[in-house]
């Protein structure tokens, strides 16, 4: 392609080049560059590239006309249709979240799918995500919590041992076995609720999208590795119990992003990690130990995206935390007939922390038991307190919290 | 109040997209108090005797069926009126194609070979291109050249690109010489990958023609067609509500319809006898 710059107007040689071939590539680029109703002049020699040129100008809206009789050459004019289309196109913030006005408080239904940032035309579907206001979804960080998550994801293949051999005793083993039944469930609902929120919210505020995201590809994960110990020790899950199950479902129940996010990630997952952190110290075997101190340090990033949300949201709206605390309360009056903590997983969590069914070992691991429960306890009211809980009701809180740890 | 009756506009039924292009004219006409309902029809034959029994006050016509419908209209002392057309509709040609690498390099070369051509009703990729073979080139079928035609829906006037499509693949085996197609399919042809992108080369362009047109049955209130032209006249491309059934029929804007477009065609149609110059049809072989 060859541009001339004289008085005559722009003019391209499209050469040998057919509208079969793309062509119009060169002609639309040219045009681009021309201010409206500059005429541009085109010639070509491929055969037959007039009538190729006046159907594409033809579809696209451009008026044509021939210099000449032979047709030699054309002078194209930018129609209208092109700036048409974008003319009442929406602009949806942009790319980078720390740029100003990147991130908009609320986003239109008719952004859709669009990457934010991107021009979209008028008279798009109107999508429903009901999370569309950045106040219920919003997290400042979100987008460092998703690359930390990136680069610490790990492979259960080469990141475990799985040709370990066992030495405890069966009692032990079994023990193991109920806790990691235990933790599969509260792992589905752990992956289930962001899931079911990920889906409501609108792609505009992908740093969350994406956090959640791995967040379901971290329980996915943790839920392979938990059931694959337990089939590594040659048998099958263990017990579910109603109690535990009611109570998980209560969360899968929250409609609201945040108070789900909070019951969820602030007091469950936050408690979780201790579970995980005790598993790490006292398990019998060395890939136990290893799975705990991985799962846990991916909880640890879901405790620090949902306390992120939620300061984020309680800086706006104070009144939140109202809204919080009596979350907890009608959980634990929903759960308050129920058996609560398996009483085999509490059981097996001594025997954990016993590594036999020795008197002196057993008292041993109670007392770590009883240890595991304050630490948790003590998680849970840091948080509360750094959600700006005064200390009695973070106290009072605290204690209210489902005695199924999630 | 009782519903206003509405007039009735005919259209062929080519592609299932028809009915939920005439669906969006009928409430954006609606939404602008022009009451308008359509039926369709399998084929445009139908269509146009319909517009002479009273049945429909409109038909979006192919360029044969105007050519048709003027001369019933003419042998009956009446008049109908190309109302309406596209943007799209005005100055089409079409291109006669040739492998890149064939030896082929002008209309006379073609003689003794075979041509693939469209539907037997194809004004586009049948009779308008005989009309050129004859005229431009001296070539007269079935004595210089033999016609391969690949027929897909008779009655549907070529609307359907199929039979240019199934010519087009003839050409690129080896079982044609050379295949007719509107410009815009060879283009479209091209992008969807059935023609390799410079593989083929334009041995012959056909003079300009007039397409589809909206055309006015005899009789009807002169007041109700102008009103109906004023209201598509003012659809704007601008408008995102009314853009998408702009983009779904083809056009950027309705332009004003002329019937000076279609001269090509009107000799096609008598020299090749499809239609008499009373508009009855004296095709062989002509199925709808």
């Amino acid at each position: 392609m060859t541009t001339a710059e004289t008085s005559s107007p722009t003019a391209i040689d499209i050469e040998s080049l057919g509208f079969d071939a793309g062509a119009h590539l060169l002609v639309k680029h040219a045009l681009a560059a021309l201010s409206d109703g500059e005429p541009l002049r085109v010639t070509g020699r491929s055969p037959g590239w007039q009538a190729q040129l006046a159907d594409w100008c033809r579809a696209q809206g451009h008026a044509l006309a021939w210099e000449d009789d032979a047709h030699g050459a054309a002078r194209v004019t930018r129609g209208s249709a092109e700036a048409g289309r974008w003319r009442d196109a929406a602009r949806t913030g942009h790319a980078d979240p720390r740029a100003p006005g990147a991130v908009l408080p609320q986003a239109d239904p008719a952004w859709g799918l669009a990457a934010r940032g991107a021009r979209v035309e008028a008279g798009s579907p109107a999508f429903a995500f009901r999370l569309d206001r950045r106040e219920e979804v919003w997290a400042d960080n979100a987008a460092e919590l998703y690359a930390q998550a990136v680069s610490a994801q790990w492979d259960p293949e080469t990141a475990l041992d799985w040709d370990v051999e066992f030495t405890h005793p069966p009692e032990v083993e079994a023990a193991i076995r109920q806790v990691m039944t235990y933790m599969v469930e509260n792992e589905n609902a752990a992956l289930l609720v962001p899931a079911r929120f990920l889906g409501q919210i609108h792609p505009h505020y992908r740093e969350l999208q994406a956090a959640l995201a791995i967040q379901v590809a971290d329980e996915a994960r943790h839920i392979d590795v938990f059931t694959r110990r337990i089939r590594a020790g040659g048998g099958e899950p263990a017990l579910s119990t109603a109690g535990g199950q009611a109570s998980l479902k209560s969360l899968l129940d929250e409609p609201d992003f945040s108070v789900a996010g909070f019951l969820l990630s602030v007091l469950g997952e936050g408690t979780f990690v201790n579970l995980l952190h005790f598993l790490a110290a006292h398990a019998p075997d060395p890939l136990t130990r290893q799975i705990a101190k991985l799962a846990a340090r991916d909880e640890a990033r879901h405790v620090a995206l949902g306390m992120s949300h939620l300061l984020h949201r309680l800086q706006g709206e104070p009144a939140l935390r109202g809204r919080l605390a009596q979350a907890v309360e009608q959980r634990h009056d929903s759960l308050a007939g129920t058996a609560g903590l398996n009483e085999e997983v509490f059981d097996a969590l001594i025997l954990i922390g016993a590594g036999s069914l020795a008197p002196e070992a057993v008292r041993q691991g109670f007392e770590r038991v009883q240890q595991l429960m304050r630490e948790m306890a003590d998680g849970r009211f840091t948080r509360l307190l750094r959600l700006g809980f005064a200390r009695g009701e973070a106290e009072r809180l605290s204690a209210l919290h489902t005695r199924n740890f999630m | 109040m009782s519903q206003p009756q509405p007039l009735l506009l005919g259209a062929v039924a080519y592609a299932p997209k028809v009915v939920t292009i005439w669906e969006g004219f009928k409430s954006y006409l609606g939404e602008r108090g022009f009451a308008m309902d359509y039926i369709l029809y399998s084929n445009y034959e139908t269509q146009v005797e319909a517009q002479f029994e009273g049945d429909i006050a409109f038909a979006w016509n192919s360029p044969l069926a105007w050519v048709r419908a003027d001369r019933m209209a003419r042998a009956r002392g009446q008049a109908v009126q190309s109302l309406v057309m596209r943007d799209t509709d005005q100055d089409l040609q079409s291109v006669l194609v040739v492998k890149a690498d064939s030896p082929v390099q002008s209309l006379a070369d073609l003689k003794g070979k075979v041509v693939g051509f469209g539907a037997i009703d194809s004004p586009q990729a049948t009779l308008i291109p005989l009309d050129h073979l004859q005229h431009e080139g001296g070539l007269a079928p079935g004595k210089d050249y033999e016609v391969r035609r690949f027929d897909v829906l008779g009655g549907k006037h070529g609307d359907h690109i199929g039979g240019e499509r199934d010519a087009a693949v003839a050409l690129l085996a080896g079982e044609v010489a050379a295949s007719w197609m509107i410009a815009g399919n060879h283009r479209a042809f091209a992008k969807e990958g059935t023609l390799p992108a410079g593989g083929t080369r334009v041995l012959a362009t056909t003079g300009l023609y007039d397409h589809c047109t909206m055309t006015v049955s005899p009789g009807v209130d002169a007041e109700a067609s102008r009103r109906f032209a004023e209201l598509l006249l003012a659809m704007d491309w601008n408008d995102a509500q009314v853009r998408p059934l702009l983009e779904l029929e083809g056009l950027r804007q309705w332009r004003p319809g002329r019937a000076n477009g279609f001269r090509l065609l009107e000799r096609a149609a008598t020299e090749q006898g499809f239609y008499d110059d009373r508009g009855n049809i004296v095709a062989d072989g002509y199925r709808y």
